[in-house]
């Protein structure tokens, strides 16, 4: 694997049991991400981008072949291993943010760094530098249910970002969102992936986000049609 | 740690879901620890006032003397030995005569124990002093429930025939220069005092007793030849077993107390895993295990107990010190159950019944929330953060 590889999937096989049949979700995926990818796992509903990028996120294990993040074959790795990994080295965003409710937006941002057992000092400046790059410092004290859907987003965003992962997965994070807010939010992630150099792995059908995307992994029936880069005007 | 703390943040941030159970769950705790002070404070009672009135501490019984074979109180007499002779004349212990007698108040035929007691005993609390009275008839006193089973009064005159030694049947006059108060039935019910020289002229034994009753503040334990010691354990052993049986019926109350309030908890536990799903998938999304997931619901779960010791702390505690004070009155008639109720029970709280109380509740709590959090460990996480239901 070269130094610079975070993600191998090789002849990734991944079956559904549906009655006394199967349903094979993904079939044969081979790809590679490097850091700093601003990748979409693109493609209609019911393609496989969202179960792909659970394989990734270590919530799910393939049926067949392998997927090795960060040097560890999913499909090995134990439930307290996997957790280790997610807690660790990914971050998570969805499509319905999945903010903790009684939780305040500092609470929210906060969570990920208990995990890692982060001294009181060193989470209080994290969170707050988070907080910072989504622009919701005003907010710390809010509850989800006080905030717009675009704010909720952010302070998923921020949560994700928080432990600075060396991955991010996003599944539909713009979906229940306005064109504006979209934007915002993209722009955002993009500046935290140049400046942090922290890999996005996007799943999306939203055109949105697809014309942020510095690669675009077409997805259908399961399998990748398309694997394209996409250079910037700067780089033309 | 992490657990109590996310635990905390949890139960606080949901507000008056947990703030309800706390209060179910506080309530019972008091209800318990009430019930069972008030058990505790009458047992405790009950064996104060035996121990003044009637057992001292223990007695010595003549070999014959069975208190359920009133034919045996004719054989169970003997002559004061000298070691208990000595006790008496310190006032460490004091002799009682027992025989059978029968009373006729107002024409009436009714049998009764007559208990022959020195008028200057301090040993229990039978005001025998009374008995010092000069009188053409022979001074006695009765208990209020003897007063009122044969409907005398103070200062009544009534006859009574009893069987001297020899077999001989006697009668005379009785006046009752008192009735007093007891709260223990066997002092009272069917029993009549009158002085211990009285009583062996009567009998026809002087110098002469059934048994000895020690001072409660002396420890007299010797052998001594004819007589049987027994302790105050053993004299107080029916009541100790009454009451424990009591102690097992108000256990059922307990129960179905605490299997409400446990209820309650399992109730929001369920709930919880159900509305908590996409929750439960987003902490095992952000790398906690599955385990760390349970041990999350379980915690707050027994951490309702907590709170609710804290809560019952603030406004349970100065109730039951305000029951402690006032004690509480006992409906009349309840004297007549045979067993020694004081007219009030004044609920006594030992730590070991707090204590015990509140660990059963916490350890019960716990188990209760884990078993539905342990339906979180069979969650699929990517249909749990999704909130599909499982």
């Amino acid at each position: 694997m070269e130094q610079n590889q975070l993600i191998t999937i090789n002849n990734l096989v991944k079956n559904f049991p549906i009655g006394k049949g199967k349903f094979t979700a993904l079939n044969g995926i081979n790809l590679t991400f490097k850091t700093g990818e601003f990748a979409g796992l693109v493609g209609p509903s019911g393609s496989g981008k969202t179960t792909l990028l659970n394989i990734i996120g270590s919530l799910d294990i393939p049926s067949e072949g392998y997927a090795n993040v960060l040097g560890m074959n999913i499909g090995k790795l134990n439930i307290k291993n996997a957790a280790i990994l997610r807690r660790l080295h990914l971050g998570f965003i969805f499509q319905t943010y999945n903010l903790l409710p009684v939780y305040s937006v500092y609470e929210n941002v906060e969570f990920p760094l208990l995990l890692i057992n982060m001294s009181a000092s060193q989470r209080k400046k994290a969170v707050m530098d988070a907080l910072d790059w989504v622009g919701l410092t005003d907010k710390i004290k809010s509850r989800p249910a006080q905030l717009s859907g675009g704010e909720c987003q952010r302070v998923a965003v921020a949560r994700a970002m928080v432990k600075k992962p060396k991955i991010v997965l996003a599944d539909e994070p713009t979906a229940n969102l306005d064109a504006a807010n979209s934007h915002n939010i993209l722009k955002m992630m993009m500046k935290l992936n140049e400046e942090l150099k922290t890999t996005f792995i996007f799943a999306t059908h939203d055109e949105k986000v697809i014309q942020y995307l510095k690669r675009k992994i077409k997805l259908e029936d399961g399998k990748i049609v398309k694997d394209e880069i996409i250079k910037t005007n700067k780089e033309l | 740690m992490l657990a109590l703390k996310l635990a905390y943040r949890n139960l606080v941030g949901a507000g008056l879901r947990t703030w309800l159970n706390v209060f179910v769950l506080s309530f019972t705790y008091i209800l318990i620890i009430w019930q069972f002070g008030m058990i505790d404070g009458w047992n405790y009672q009950a064996q104060v006032d035996m121990k003044n009135w009637e057992v001292g501490n223990g007695q010595y019984w003549h070999q014959n003397f069975d208190p359920y074979d009133f034919f045996s109180y004719e054989e169970s007499h003997a002559q004061i030995p000298e070691l208990l002779k000595k006790a008496t004349s310190e006032g460490k212990a004091t002799p009682i005569l027992i025989s059978q007698g029968t009373i006729y108040p107002d024409g009436r035929l009714q049998s009764m124990i007559l208990r022959g007691i020195s008028p200057e005993q301090k040993v229990i609390a039978i005001p025998s002093a009374e008995l010092n009275v000069k009188s053409e008839e022979i001074p006695v006193i009765i208990g209020q429930r003897m007063a009122n089973s044969c409907k005398l009064n103070q200062g009544d005159i009534t006859t009574i025939r009893w069987r001297d030694a020899n077999g001989t049947f006697d009668a005379k006059e009785v006046k009752i220069v008192k009735i007093f108060h007891c709260n223990v039935p066997s002092v009272d019910a069917g029993q009549m005092y009158l002085s211990l020289e009285n009583h062996q002229k009567m009998m026809q034994i002087p110098g002469q007793a059934t048994m000895f009753i020690i001072d409660k503040n002396s420890n007299i334990n010797s052998n001594i030849s004819g007589w049987e010691y027994k302790s105050h354990e053993f004299l107080m052993k029916e009541m100790t077993e009454m009451i424990k049986m009591k102690k097992v019926g108000g256990s059922v109350l307990y129960f179905i107390l605490l299997l409400l309030a446990m209820l309650a908890i399992f109730d929001t536990q369920v709930l919880s895993i159900f509305r908590r799903q996409k929750e439960i998938g987003t902490y095992i999304a952000m790398g906690m295990t599955r385990k760390q997931v349970v041990g999350l619901f379980t915690v707050e779960g027994a951490m309702h107990a907590i709170l609710a010791v804290i809560i019952g702390a603030i406004y349970g505690f100065p109730f039951l010190l305000w029951q402690m004070k006032i004690g509480i009155s006992m409906p009349a008639g309840t004297d007549n159950l045979g067993i020694p109720i004081a007219e009030k029970i004044f609920p006594v709280y030992g730590l070991g019944l707090i204590i015990s109380t509140v660990m059963l509740v916490l350890i019960i709590t716990t188990i209760v929330s884990y078993m539905p959090a342990h339906k979180i460990s069979k969650m699929n996480p990517t249909d749990a953060i999704k909130g599909k239901i499982q």
